[in-house]
């Protein structure tokens, strides 16, 4: 470590540059507050990033599909005149069944019903549902969002603390339970009995086909360490219904240049509010001075001085890395290193020389979002390998193919393919020197089903496993949402009580990031509410 | 020592000065004591007591809970740990302290021996190997248990030193309050600290378990000549009340262990103020500890003097003798037969626990199956209630 030139001073350091630091930043210079952010990389972004993974390739390198950031974020921040173009918005899913057939999820499954093609399935009829089926869908999917609304009011607020006498937690539990009774009797008794059930028993007294049921409880698992049949699965559903209610957007969005677009225009608006924006620029630890955080300082050895600091990195590292277990409490330091945020979904890209060719899928339902998930059976199978330290034999996925909305990303007339591949434990039992190539195979085995002949047109393939992520994301576990969106791991004890406010045990630190309530996706909202409880402390 | 026998079929396991302890107890009065079984009283505590007070006394201590700690970070580990600061501990010294959970609250206290740069020892009464362990999460620290690879004998009162002197510890009387030295007997190698949970003058013996009864047989024959004796832990409680010393699950229960809101205490509240160092820098519990000080204590364990001759055991406390408002209870009483005061440690609330202040304690009379309440006014004292200068003073008097 060089020596002891405080450079310079600041209200705020922003530790990352994903885009939840980034909002933050963002939001904090807009307020007011003069504003350093410091990214490791080389470009803002974090997981979600663009980048080239073969030569004149390019993806998302993490989620790829935006639906959960919020529409008044978006605006307040004015990100379509920083840039932000969308190559599709109102994306639909579909499931991909096998023997070339598919279910089709209508955009936001707004009270219509689900249609299916060329198939027979139990529950299904040649061109659809079953009457029975289409009639409960129907029942199901706006019982579903009541409930989801229910919670939305929790989205944008700081979470309340319990067991405190401030007014202002009891009127947030009071509003919480306000929304809950306001859904009447029959609906609350029924997000009573169905709240800390698990998303295979609700799924499977609701209907009768598995094609629908694999297709709904993937969403209830998708990038967490849940197989349908793990507890507590329905509350993990409901909350990302939630969390796309609250956002009020246009559904499944692609922005035009992959995620990296967003956060590009994400940092243009820090940048036009104010903030300065250093990339390249790793912290190695957090200053502290009289039992306040005073600074951080770089791995170059350069010490940067601030009146608070706010952290968009995940808890495990902002406390136990970039803090460290010494000037913290063994009780919250024992909550910390327990928080479960190991990752299991992987991120396969795909340099395809041509269009993929799935079996009964045109051109049309390329442009949207697929699903490998054809029974809850399939899921609950890819998990139990998880469970050993083992990946899946037959995966399940979520698959786009971004350059039939948005050519741009690869060399005229070839595309890239991009799928969410679950699951593919952290720490790989084989361990993934060997297993990579073995799982990037499966994966292939399983896409193959239903696009014959995708193999043949593979240029290049690149597996991003957590071990991976968390190497180049620099995320603790390499979990997408910093720490499992669970029952146990949400609202005031994300991440864990005694941080659970965006505040810290230490004074002056803050958290900003996908570890914080209300938690990962491409949200930003974590962001923000963190931001809005530094602007609210009357000492910064 | 026979501990091959599965755990589970025997419950209580055999210190390594057991069957001496056997042969001397007259009572067979044993009790369990930290998984082990010990002797509650050899003969009667009134002569166990006196010989603590005027003589030499043997304690067996094995089961006082030992761990480990060593590693380059073994200073800033315990220094996290504990409230007091401990980069002042100087090797071959010993420390009293206590640590906290996160809210402040006391989960035990103990000793604390630095035997190296980097190597510690802490005795506690307690079973504390997972807070230890998640104290140590961060750093470079190995802890281990080594209650049962080492043997501890207590030999405590004022011809302590001469007793050892006599059973050929040579240069025992230099050792000072808090300080250890390495010695041997005959084969046996002893390491010595000067402390005790009498108060008194007195030295605390560790060695491996198979040195226990040679060294036991040493020192009785040795002490023979100067009233040596063997005591149960009753004798040693009434030794214990007289020095101020606080007992877990009598005057304190663990705040790990504390079910009820408000039953755990933080060491500002156990008037062990003096062993919190808020300028060390941070310790698990400080913050709470700060916002504690800011906001005044709201009760604090305080010595009681109290009127008359019959222990105030578990008396309720009252701000007068109408018994209408309560104040606090009494978590340790006797009568005690050096001082001949009757006192007790107890908990009062704000404010009245300051010095100088009266109480009123309820005391209840078992009169041959009658029982009789008696309100008896108490004033509140400074701790310890018994410090003899012997028991710091290097040399020791020859007796």
């Amino acid at each position: 470590m060089t020596d002891v030139s405080v450079q310079s001073k600041v209200d705020c350091i922003v530790i990352g540059g994903g885009h939840n630091g980034l909002v933050c930043a963002a939001t904090l210079a807009r307020g007011g507050r003069s504003v350093l952010l410091l990214e490791a990389a080389t470009q803002v972004g974090g997981a979600a990033l663009t980048r080239e993974f073969a030569p004149g390739f390019r993806v998302s390198a993490g989620a790829h599909l935006l639906h959960q950031m919020p529409a008044d974020l978006l605006r307040e921040l004015r990100l379509e005149s920083h840039g932000l173009q969308w190559a599709a918005q109102g994306m639909a899913s579909a499931a991909l069944l096998p023997g070339g057939a598919r279910l089709a999820l209508s955009p936001q499954d707004a009270g219509q019903n689900p249609s299916t093609q060329g198939l027979s399935d139990k529950g299904l009829s040649a061109t659809g549902l079953s009457p029975e089926d289409a009639q409960a869908y129907s029942a199901y999917t706006s019982r579903m969002r009541r409930f989801a609304a229910a919670l939305v009011p929790l989205f944008s607020r700081v979470p309340p603390r319990l067991g405190t006498t401030a007014w202002a937690d009891r009127l947030a539990l009071l509003r919480l339970g306000w929304e809950v009774r306001r859904l009447g009797k029959r609906d609350m008794r029924e997000l009573l009995r169905i709240g800390g059930m698990n998303v295979y028993d609700l799924l499977e007294e609701s209907f009768a086909s598995e094609a629908l049921k694999g297709a709904l409880a993937f969403d209830a698992v998708l990038g967490s360490n849940f197989g349908p049949r793990s507890p507590g699965t329905v509350l993990t559903l409901l909350y990302r219904l939630a969390a796309e209610s609250a956002a009020g957007s246009a559904g499944l969005s692609q922005p035009k240049g992959g995620m990296g677009a967003l956060c590009d225009a994400l940092a243009k608006a820090a940048a036009a509010a104010g903030a300065a924006i250093r990339t390249a620029a790793p912290v190695a630890s957090i200053l502290v001075e009289g039992d306040r955080a005073s600074g951080v300082v770089l791995e170059s050895g350069e010490r940067i001085a601030a009146r608070c600091v706010i952290s968009s990195a995940d808890p495990k590292t902002t406390f136990l890395r970039l803090l460290g277990p010494r000037y913290l409490d063994t009780g919250f330091v024992r909550r910390v290193d327990h928080i479960r945020s190991r990752g299991l979904a992987a991120k396969l890209h795909l340099a395809l020389n041509r269009a993929p060719s799935f079996s009964g899928l045109g051109e049309a339902g390329l442009r949207g979002r697929l699903l490998v998930a054809p029974s809850m059976q399939y899921i609950e199978h890819a998990y139990n390998h998880s469970k050993y330290g083992e990946f899946s034999a037959a995966p399940a996925m979520e698959v786009t193919v971004p350059t039939v909305n948005d050519p741009a990303l690869a060399p005229a007339g070839q595309h890239v393919l991009s799928a969410i591949v679950q699951y593919a434990p952290y720490a790989l039992k084989e361990g993934w020197q060997s297993g990579r190539q073995r799982f990037i195979d499966k994966a292939l085995d399983v896409l193959e089903q239903f696009a014959p002949g995708l193999r043949g047109s593979i240029v290049a393939a690149e597996l991003l496993t957590p071990a991976d992520m968390e190497q180049e994301f620099r995320t603790s576990g390499g979990h997408w949402h910093h720490g499992d969106l669970a029952f146990d791991q949400f609202l005031m004890v994300r991440p864990v009580p005694g941080a659970a406010q965006y505040r810290t045990p230490l004074d002056g630190l803050f958290l900003c990031g996908a570890g914080c309530h209300p938690g990962g996706g491409v949200m930003g909202v974590a962001g923000r509410n963190a931001a809005r409880q530094v602007l609210a402390s009357s000492n910064l | 020592m026979n501990n091959a026998v599965p755990h589970f079929k025997q419950p209580l396991l055999k210190t390594p000065f057991h069957e001496r302890a056997r042969a001397l107890s007259q009572h067979d009065s044993f009790i369990p004591w930290a998984g082990y079984t010990t002797v509650d009283v050899f003969t009667t505590m009134e002569q166990e007591y006196f010989a603590i007070r005027n003589a030499t006394t043997l304690y067996d201590l094995t089961p006082m809970v030992k761990y480990r700690v060593s590693g380059p970070d073994a200073l800033p580990y315990l220094n996290r740990l504990v409230t007091r600061d401990v980069a002042k501990l100087k090797p071959d010294r010993v420390a009293y302290g206590v640590w906290c959970n996160d809210a402040g609250q006391l989960i035990d206290d103990g000793t604390l021996f630095r035997l190296g740069q980097d190597e510690y020892r802490i005795c506690t009464a307690e079973r504390q190997i997972d807070w230890l362990l998640d104290s140590a999460i961060g750093f470079d620290v190995e802890i281990g248990e080594v209650t049962e690879q080492i043997a501890a004998l207590a030999v405590q009162g004022p011809t302590s030193c001469a007793v050892l002197k006599a059973v050929g510890l040579q240069g025992i009387d230099k050792l000072k309050p808090f300080e250890i030295g390495y010695f041997t007997l005959a084969t046996h190698r002893l390491t010595v600290s000067r402390t005790g949970f009498t108060g008194d003058l007195g030295y605390e013996l560790w060695m491996e378990p198979q040195s226990a009864e040679a060294v036991w047989d040493a020192l009785m024959e040795a002490g023979s000549s100067r009233g040596i004796r063997a005591i149960g832990s009753q004798a040693l409680n009434v030794a214990r009340i007289e020095a101020g010393f606080l007992l877990p699950n009598v005057d304190f229960v663990s705040a790990e262990h504390t079910i009820r809101t408000g039953r755990d205490r933080s060491p500002l509240e156990l008037g062990l103020a003096w062993l919190v160092d808020f300028k060390k820098g941070h310790f698990t519990g400080r913050r709470a500890l700060v916002n504690e000080m800011a906001h005044g204590l709201r009760r604090q364990l305080v010595g009681l003097d109290i009127a008359g001759n019959k222990p105030a055991h578990n008396a309720l406390l009252y701000t007068d003798d109408s018994g209408k408002r309560e104040i606090g209870s009494v978590t340790s009483a006797i009568w005690s037969p050096t001082c001949k005061r009757n006192i007790a440690l107890a908990i009062v609330d704000a404010p009245h626990y300051h010095a100088g202040s009266t109480v009123w304690a309820e005391i209840y009379l078992n009169r041959e199956l009658v029982w009789e309440r008696r309100m008896s006014r108490a004033q509140v004292v400074e701790r310890p209630f018994f410090a003899p200068e012997r028991r710091r003073a290097t040399p020791p008097a020859e007796f």
